[in-house]
């Protein structure tokens, strides 16, 4: 599957973790499903709702952030396929902890970001088995 | 009976319906009809019988964990709402994470599984956590050996030396077998053939400011020093604050040993009780101070328990509270740390906190392979050279010179140069700052045995530490035209000169 993110979301997703650095940040993704691929139309930044000591090492949404999303994809006529955050000063690739708090059919976009710098942005999704995590064809358009 | 949304992802599974009808007096019955209609759901939703930890139900706009749970009861009117609890983030905190055991891992833990205070959730907990330990030399090898045997599941390596032969005193994870080979390749067999459940991994690098960050960042519970030198240390205790990491400290000198658990979170830091290293030259390393072999046993031993006690959430830390122990008087004595509010580095935004270089900051090489040097290196370059053979014949023909051994006393004894001055670089390094420092005259201090007028031989025990003697001499005053460093210091001299010396 192939995930289009288009550039200036990808920016504005990058400038987001630079100034929650060394928090993580975090957000949802609205968009399309088209034959199995998925476009992102639009994107959601949400606060941390994680107490400060562990803001560094954990990001987390209130289920009302959830519910008010998923009502305003539902209208626009977008779903709700992914949710993106940021792992300060670690790989871009998902922890146990991601994985154990993960859905399917659901895009995971982890920035890594080194030294208040976002220098790598992987996209990710759940196997319907949870065992793990597959990498999915991240690609930034226009 | 109730209407239940789905969330999006999960629409998957019920054939793309976003709103289902499901039977039921309870939200448990109801969710029960559910899953059986559409069974892929369970697994995402269900963890055996229990909901999912970031699953969540509402009524309304009521989470039916502040009702009464999944026996809430429902009308038959009543909207029920899927809703995940969106989080992510590098690991799970201790409470939360659990591995499974087989059988043959129940019976190997289970003196430890049969008591309360540990049992099955505890044993699991120790499997689904991780430890990186700083070293497998002296208090690396009673942690690794001792960790590894409890069933901590992951454990890192940070080190890039190779056994030696003086290393078997106190380094009981190494043997004869290993000498010459990896400390990483052989710590490592030992521990896996120890317990093969574990996951060992290796870092065969000093660890440095440069790649501190990112080694501490591979999903470590708790990182322990057991490298025991000021520069390391600074870096262990500023990386481990700057990620919230909690750092198990343990150090020892000679007879005495000294043991705490630095967490910025929770208490103070390294930092808080020591701003700033003691000057270079007044603590020597355990190569020029030495240290009882069984010591490093004694204080890694007690480091193994804290890293256990942390991950299990059981009994007292060591937070706030530092271990001085002394093994001649066989004392244990406890004292308060206190967390500094105007500490350099647990007192700042993490964000700000900077690694630096330590060397530099502490005046002195993290390890045996350091290129750092103390002295300054346009010194160093110019400093003159003389082969023990040059030394040899210079006795043997009465020359005017002056040979300054400049080891420690305990080294006397073992081999010697006959007739030569016996003054040890800590007191040349001291006597040269108190001099600078304008603390002390020349002739104060033990300088005013060596003679400025006449050409001195300095050796040491192979040519490093006489080196820096020569540059420190040549800052007070010392003509360095008149100062020659022994190439090879005693050890060449038992080579070239002595075969019946003994080497060390």
């Amino acid at each position: 599957m192939t995930i289009s993110l288009p550039a200036k979301m990808q920016k504005a997703i990058f400038s987001q973790m630079e100034s929650a650095y060394p928090h993580e940040g975090g957000g949802f993704l609205l968009g399309e499903l088209r034959r199995g691929d998925i476009i992102i139309r639009n994107i959601a930044q949400v606060d941390n709702v994680f107490e400060k000591e562990e803001r560094h090492h954990r990001y987390a949404m209130t289920p009302q952030d959830w519910m008010r999303l998923e009502d305003a994809a539902d209208e626009q006529g977008l779903a709700l396929v992914g949710y993106y955050h940021s792992h300060p000063d670690s790989p871009a690739r998902p922890s146990a902890y991601d994985r154990i708090h993960a859905l399917p059919n659901f895009v995971y976009l982890i920035t890594s970001v080194l030294a208040a710098q976002a220098v790598d942005i992987r996209a990710w999704k759940l196997k319907a088995d949870r065992s793990a995590f597959t990498a999915e064809t991240l690609r930034v358009i226009g | 009976m109730a209407n239940i949304r789905i969330p999006t992802p999960l629409r998957a599974y019920t054939q793309g319906q976003a709103s289902i009808e499901a039977p039921g007096e309870t939200v448990g019955e109801a969710l029960m009809n559910l899953v059986e209609r559409h069974p892929d759901l369970r697994l995402h939703l269900f963890n055996d019988d229990e909901l999912r930890s970031f699953v969540n139900i509402f009524i309304d706009d009521e989470d039916i964990r502040f009702l009464q749970g999944l026996d809430t009861e429902i009308a038959a009117d009543d909207s029920l709402r899927i809703i995940p609890s969106i989080a992510g983030g590098q690991k799970a905190p201790l409470h939360e994470r659990s591995a499974d055991l087989n059988r043959q891992e129940v019976k190997r833990y289970s003196r430890h599984v049969i008591m309360p205070e540990v049992g099955m959730d505890g044993q699991r907990r120790l499997k689904a956590s991780s430890v990186l330990l700083i070293g497998a030399g002296g208090l690396g090898s009673p942690l690794a050996l001792y960790l590894a045997a409890a069933g901590i599941g992951r454990i890192g390596l940070v080190d890039y030396d190779v056994v030696d032969f003086t290393n078997l005193q106190r380094q009981v994870i190494h043997g004869l077998g290993t000498v010459g080979q990896s400390k990483l390749d052989s710590a490592a067999a030992r521990m896996l053939d120890l317990n093969p459940d574990i996951e060992v991994v290796k870092y065969r690098q000093p660890l440095a400011s440069e790649n501190a960050l990112a080694i501490f960042a591979e999903n470590w519970d708790i990182v322990i020093d057991g490298t025991d030198n000021f520069p390391t240390r600074y870096l262990v205790n500023d990386a481990c604050v700057k990620l919230g990491l909690p750092n198990v400290y343990g150090s020892i000198f000679r007879f005495e040993g000294q043991l705490s658990v630095f967490h910025a979170e929770a208490g103070p830091c390294y930092r808080c009780m020591f701003p700033q290293p003691p000057p270079p030259g007044l603590v020597p390393s355990c190569a020029e101070g030495g240290v009882l072999g069984i010591l490093p046993g004694t204080i890694g031993t007690m480091q193994a328990t804290e890293a256990i006690k942390l991950l299990l959430g059981i009994g007292e830390s060591m937070i706030g509270r530092m271990l001085l122990y002394d093994a001649l008087e066989m004392s244990f004595q406890t004292i308060k740390v206190r967390k500094d509010p105007h500490c350099p580095v647990c007192g700042i935004d993490q964000a700000d906190i900077e690694l630096i270089d330590y060397e530099l900051f502490c005046g002195m090489p993290a390890h045996d392979h350091s290129e750092f040097s103390a002295v300054d290196e346009a010194v160093e370059f110019n400093i003159q050279t003389v082969t023990v053979h040059d030394v040899h014949q210079a006795l043997e023909n009465g020359d005017d010179v002056v040979v300054v051994d400049v080891r420690d006393p305990h080294e006397w004894d073992i081999s010697a140069i006959e007739g030569a001055l016996r003054i040890p670089k800590p007191q040349i390094q001291l006597a040269k700052n108190g001099i600078q420092a304008g603390r002390k005259l020349w002739e104060e201090t033990v300088l005013k045995d060596i003679p400025k007028d006449k050409k001195l031989y300095l050796h040491c025990r192979s040519g490093k530490r006489s080196a820096d003697s020569i540059a420190f001499l040549s800052e007070v005053g010392y003509d360095l035209d008149r100062m020659y460093n022994v190439e090879g210091g005693i050890l060449a001299w038992a080579d070239e000169i002595d075969p019946t010396m003994p080497k060390y």
